[in-house]
């Protein structure tokens, strides 16, 4: 089957059993559903191995509509039904997709949409920053809500208990030893083997996506730019993309093409801070010495370069707020070179490590089918052979340019996250030495124009950590009436639960840092 | 091995080799910082009489360092990246005396960063009180310091302040480790 013919084929076969309304959107093809049919358009998916990839809603007056979105060969549908608010009821797709699993219950928690037959219908969200039965993304719930002077812990979540001779339960967390992100991490364990992990997320929930509603576009990107600190480009960039639509804008080439080379900074920078970090949780100094040394002369590029170390606001409606003069083309060419003569200095001594090989083979395993169930993303999903890539499989400008290499392995265990990433950051400094040989003279940024009310967009980008999607609704006078950035890390922290099991607990930190999920990505 | 050694050998100590400008402020900034972390945390007045014999080797060995408990109270995350440089090879801010504790019950200093989201707002309290006395608390970060970004809201308390008692702020958005630097400090200078 050629990439583009399986959406006739399947709606074709749908139409048989659901009635679905296609409606035309410039980013994606839109397909409207009855809520009674929820479930079952999720079974007919499942067996055509669409990938489940997002889930939210919006209030539109007294309704609610409900979003799902699936990808298949680099082919986007975006899933829409809608509930009436004085019912708002809909079969569940998390039976079908456990993917879906926290998102239906964030949507439950935000919205007070009732998924019926849900696997795990707990709270997610909500800990105890608003009462049960009120619901912060409806309309008529106020953004200051009605906050009390403490908020209170969130004492009596029902976590799943281990029963049984020998078995203890290790609670860690919201504070964590490091300097690290927010969040509780439940253990049940016998002896040192981890029997079962339960994440529980949600501590740094700041009201992203209510606080969204009603800015300007410009105050939106710098929202976005702060969903998770480490991917300010991948989120601005995705939610420019959604607002451009939105506004029918195209950009700039040469905005384009500076984007780019932003994001593949990004992805390196993180890269390489990761790389050290894996090494670092092992014990192995030498390395985390080395890629902080490295990232850091990175950073100082950056700020050179492009006026912020780790880039945010450079990304905004329309283009971007910096240009790149032809000193600092070359000075990037310089550093490049640099960088790949140490890297592979670097690299040889790490591999030929066997310290290393002792804890990251086989440690921290992930297989290819618990990969595709829980549709897990970029590096960690790559690491387990999920051969997806939006920048391959869904180009958008300039990755429509150049080929994008994209690395794959199918071992699943922390060395293969680890080279993954090695590899990501080989095939990053290519893509800058070729936007940089493609940058073409021209405007930075295109003039923006209000978009009609009730205009959407759907931004998919491949940020570091993997696909970002943002969803973007106008209200009239360029307002915005509901932003939803779907950060790689919602899909990837249900797949840390799985690839810990039978695993020590003391390898826990290095299986959780070649991961690195997002927490504020997550918690929004 | 031997790959590795010659790694270590020819990269040599970033730290002192590069003298530009900026790292010549970073020195300075480290030794006043030292100094003041001496004048303030030498043990001896402190000591009960029983280790008072062993004095001297306090004074030596625990003197003139404080500990740092880093406390992520809603951040984005791109405060805990810039404090984490602190500990690369260019900053190595432990060779001045700060260095970074697991936990609260070691730390001098609470260094918080986000606005206070309502759901950490109570592991914050706990954190704070889990501090023993003398401690002083900075906010590191726009957020911190006045809620940036996400402001008050049903799901965020704002700034630090609104939450515990505040000694010192540092702003940036994240502020960059020299301005962290800076700020810690600035904290020292203050609160003599």
């Amino acid at each position: 089957m050629s990439a583009s013919n399986w959406t006739a084929d399947f709606l074709a076969q749908l139409n048989a059993d659901i009635s679905v309304v296609e409606i035309d959107l410039s980013s994606a093809r839109l397909w409207q559903i009855e809520s009674h049919a929820w479930q079952r358009f999720a079974e007919q998916a499942m067996q055509q191995n669409l990938r489940w990839a997002a889930g939210w809603a919006e209030q539109v007056q007294n309704r609610f509509l409900i979003n799902a979105c699936f990808e298949k060969h680099g082919e986007y549908v975006l899933l829409r039904t809608i509930v009436d608010d004085a019912n708002p009821e809909l079969p569940s797709q998390a039976t079908v997709y456990p993917a879906a699993n926290r998102s239906e219950r964030h949507t439950q928690d935000m919205f007070g949409i009732k998924f019926a037959g849900h696997p795990d219908n707990r709270r997610w969200t909500r800990h105890q920053a608003w009462i049960e039965n009120s619901y912060p993304l409806r309309k008529d719930f106020p953004v200051q809500g009605k906050p009390v002077g403490i908020t209170a812990p969130d004492m009596h979540y029902p976590f799943i208990k281990s029963h049984g001779a020998g078995t203890y339960e290790i609670p860690v967390g919201p504070v964590h030893a490091g300097i690290i992100e927010p969040g509780h991490f439940r253990f049940q364990a016998v002896g040192e083997l981890i029997l079962n992990l339960e994440e529980r997320l949600g501590y740094v929930h700041k009201g992203i996506e209510k606080i969204a509603e009603g800015r300007t576009p410009e105050s939106l990107s710098k929202l976005a730019g702060r969903v998770s600190g480490d991917t300010t480009v991948g989120h601005c960039w995705a939610a420019c993309m959604a607002m451009e639509q939105a506004a029918g804008i195209t950009i700039p080439p040469r905005a384009a093409l500076i984007r780019g080379i932003l994001a593949e900074r990004e992805r390196i920078a993180n890269h390489m801070g990761d790389l050290g970090a894996i090494c670092n949780d092992v014990a192995f100094v030498f390395a985390q010495m080395q890629f902080t040394r490295l990232r850091e002369l990175w950073l100082r590029t950056n700020a050179t370069v492009f006026g912020h170390r780790l880039l945010m606001d450079r990304i905004v409606p329309g283009g971007v707020a910096c240009d790149l003069s032809e000193a600092s083309c070359n000075l990037i060419r310089k550093e490049i070179v640099e960088l790949r003569k140490e890297l592979t200095e670097v690299i040889l001594a790490v591999d030929l490590n066997s310290s290393l090989e002792d804890r990251l083979y086989t440690a921290g395993f992930l297989s290819e089918q618990t990969a595709a169930a829980f549709g897990t993303l970029g590096y960690v999903g790559r690491a387990s052979g999920q051969d997806f890539d939006v920048r391959r499989d869904t180009p958008y400008a300039p990755y429509d340019q150049v080929t994008v290499r994209v690395a794959l392995e199918t071992q699943g265990d922390i060395a293969s996250r680890f080279w993954v990433r090695y590899k990501e950051i080989r095939t990053a400094l290519h893509l800058i030495e070729d936007f940089i040989d493609r940058l073409v003279a021209g405007e930075l940024r295109s003039e923006w124009q209000t978009p009609p009310a009730g205009s959407e967009g759907l931004g998919i980008v491949e940020g570091w950590r993997g696909e970002i999607i943002s969803h973007i609704r106008f209200d009239a006078d360029n307002k915005i009436a509901r932003f939803y950035p779907r950060d790689p890390s919602q899909l990837n922290w249900p797949a840390l639960e799985k690839l810990v099991l039978d695993n020590i607990v003391p390898d826990f930190p290095v299986c959780n840092k070649s991961v690195n999920g997002s927490y504020s990505g997550n918690d929004l | 091995m031997l790959r590795l050694f010659k790694k270590i050998l020819t990269t040599g100590v970033v730290t002192e080799r590069l003298k530009t400008p900026k790292d010549e402020e970073l020195e300075q900034l480290g030794i006043e910082i030292k100094r003041h972390i001496d004048k303030q945390f030498s043990r001896q007045a402190v000591l009960p009489d029983a280790l008072r014999v062993n004095a001297n080797l306090f004074q030596t060995d625990l003197s003139g360092s404080i500990a740092i408990r880093q406390v992520d109270a809603g951040s984005c995350n791109g405060c805990e990246l810039e404090i984490h440089a602190l500990n690369n090879p260019f900053y190595d801010i432990e060779r001045f005396g700060v260095h970074f504790v697991a936990s609260p019950r070691h730390a001098d200093v609470l260094l918080v960063t986000g606005p206070v989201s309502r759901h950490m707002q109570t592991a914050l309290l706990r954190t704070y009180e889990a501090t023993p006395n003398p401690k002083w608390v900075v906010a590191a970060g726009d957020c911190a310091a006045c809620g940036g970004e996400f402001g008050v809201s049903y799901a965020s308390c704002g700034a630090v302040s609104n939450v515990i008692p505040v000694d010192a702020v540092i702003p940036g958005c994240p502020p960059t480790p020299l301005a962290l630097m800076k700020g810690l400090l600035g904290l020292m200078t203050v609160k003599k």
